[in-house]
């Protein structure tokens, strides 16, 4: 999405990028981006709080105007659920006892995506 | 959050030691770290490289934000949908029930796309159309697929969805990846 962004933006057309992967998106260099702290899925607020979520879409909206120039990075005031402080340790991880079951779903992961790109091909 | 694929020479297969029980600094989450160990345990014998750019083009808004028209864009695909992922719109009006994620990768384990509007907030910018912060919403949005290669997201889909916002009369973009 940071690819599309910069090009609708190369192109005369601004954007700003509402997301949760501030790394991955500063990595790759975009115009305006409203970070917020959230597990990947809900960049755009917590799921059904639809108060948080308007006040994210007006942050990233203002931002649109408000931003000075490039690498416009502003974080959203919200945090995740006190309910469940795990969650940044969750996603992603490696237990090094899972060591097997990861190889096997990696290779069931390979052979899907051959038999895909052969599909594509026939 | 496009990648390209690079040879590194590791171990395929070696599990590296992220433990479940890391400590919660409040730092945000090491996606790129976290994906390369992850990649890894499954056997890939590449890494992902991100896309990297040192120059970042920058648009102005040609008007005030109360005359714009602003467009959504999400990553998400129909409901329904199977197969390869392309470039879609959709209506804002009706808005789309739920959307297709599950073949994205974002967070499974702790949250959910139940709710679009989480991931897609068409009535949120709709509500700032109505109270007049912004002039409106585009009568679509649009999906686009991000397991392309950089080529042809630069050469293929960004061309295409720039011509539909154009068609829309969009002024701006509001990008929502998962």
């Amino acid at each position: 999405m940071s690819l599309v962004a910069r090009y609708l933006e190369a192109n005369g057309l601004p954007t700003v990028i509402i997301g949760s992967a501030l790394d991955i998106v500063e990595h790759c260099g975009v115009p305006r981006f409203l970070f917020t702290d959230f597990p990947l899925g809900n960049p755009a607020g917590h799921p059904w709080d639809r108060a948080m979520q308007e006040k994210i879409v007006r942050q990233a909206v203002g931002l649109l105007e408000s931003a000075p120039g490039p690498r416009a990075t502003v974080k959203a005031p919200f945090g995740w659920k006190a309910s469940d402080p795990g969650w940044r340790a969750r996603y992603g991880r490696v237990d090094p006892a899972e060591r097997e079951r990861l190889l096997a779903l990696g290779a069931e992961r390979r052979r899907r995506m051959a038999e895909l790109k052969a599909a594509e091909k026939s | 959050m496009l990648a390209i694929l690079r040879r590194l020479a590791h171990r395929p297969g070696a599990v590296e030691k992220v433990s479940t029980r890391m400590i919660d600094s409040g730092e945000p989450v090491p996606y790129m770290e976290r994906t390369r160990h992850y990649y890894r345990a499954l056997g890939y014998a590449k890494d992902y490289v991100w896309a990297r750019h040192d120059e970042v083009p920058f648009a102005r808004l040609a008007k005030p934000l109360s005359q714009c028209r602003l467009a959504l864009i999400t990553t998400a695909m129909p409901d329904g949908h199977s197969g390869k992922r392309q470039l879609w719109s959709g209506t804002v009006d009706p808005p789309p029930a739920r959307l297709h994620t599950d073949n994205l990768a974002w967070d499974k384990e702790s949250t959910h796309t139940d709710d679009r509007g989480s991931f897609l907030p068409i009535e949120a910018a709709a509500a700032l159309a109505r109270e007049g912060f912004i002039a409106s919403l585009a009568p679509r949005f649009h999906g686009v697929p991000t397991d392309y290669s950089q080529r042809s997201t630069t050469e293929e889909v960004a061309p295409r969805l720039l011509q539909r916002l154009r068609d829309d009369g969009a002024d701006g973009a509001i990008l929502c990846p998962l």
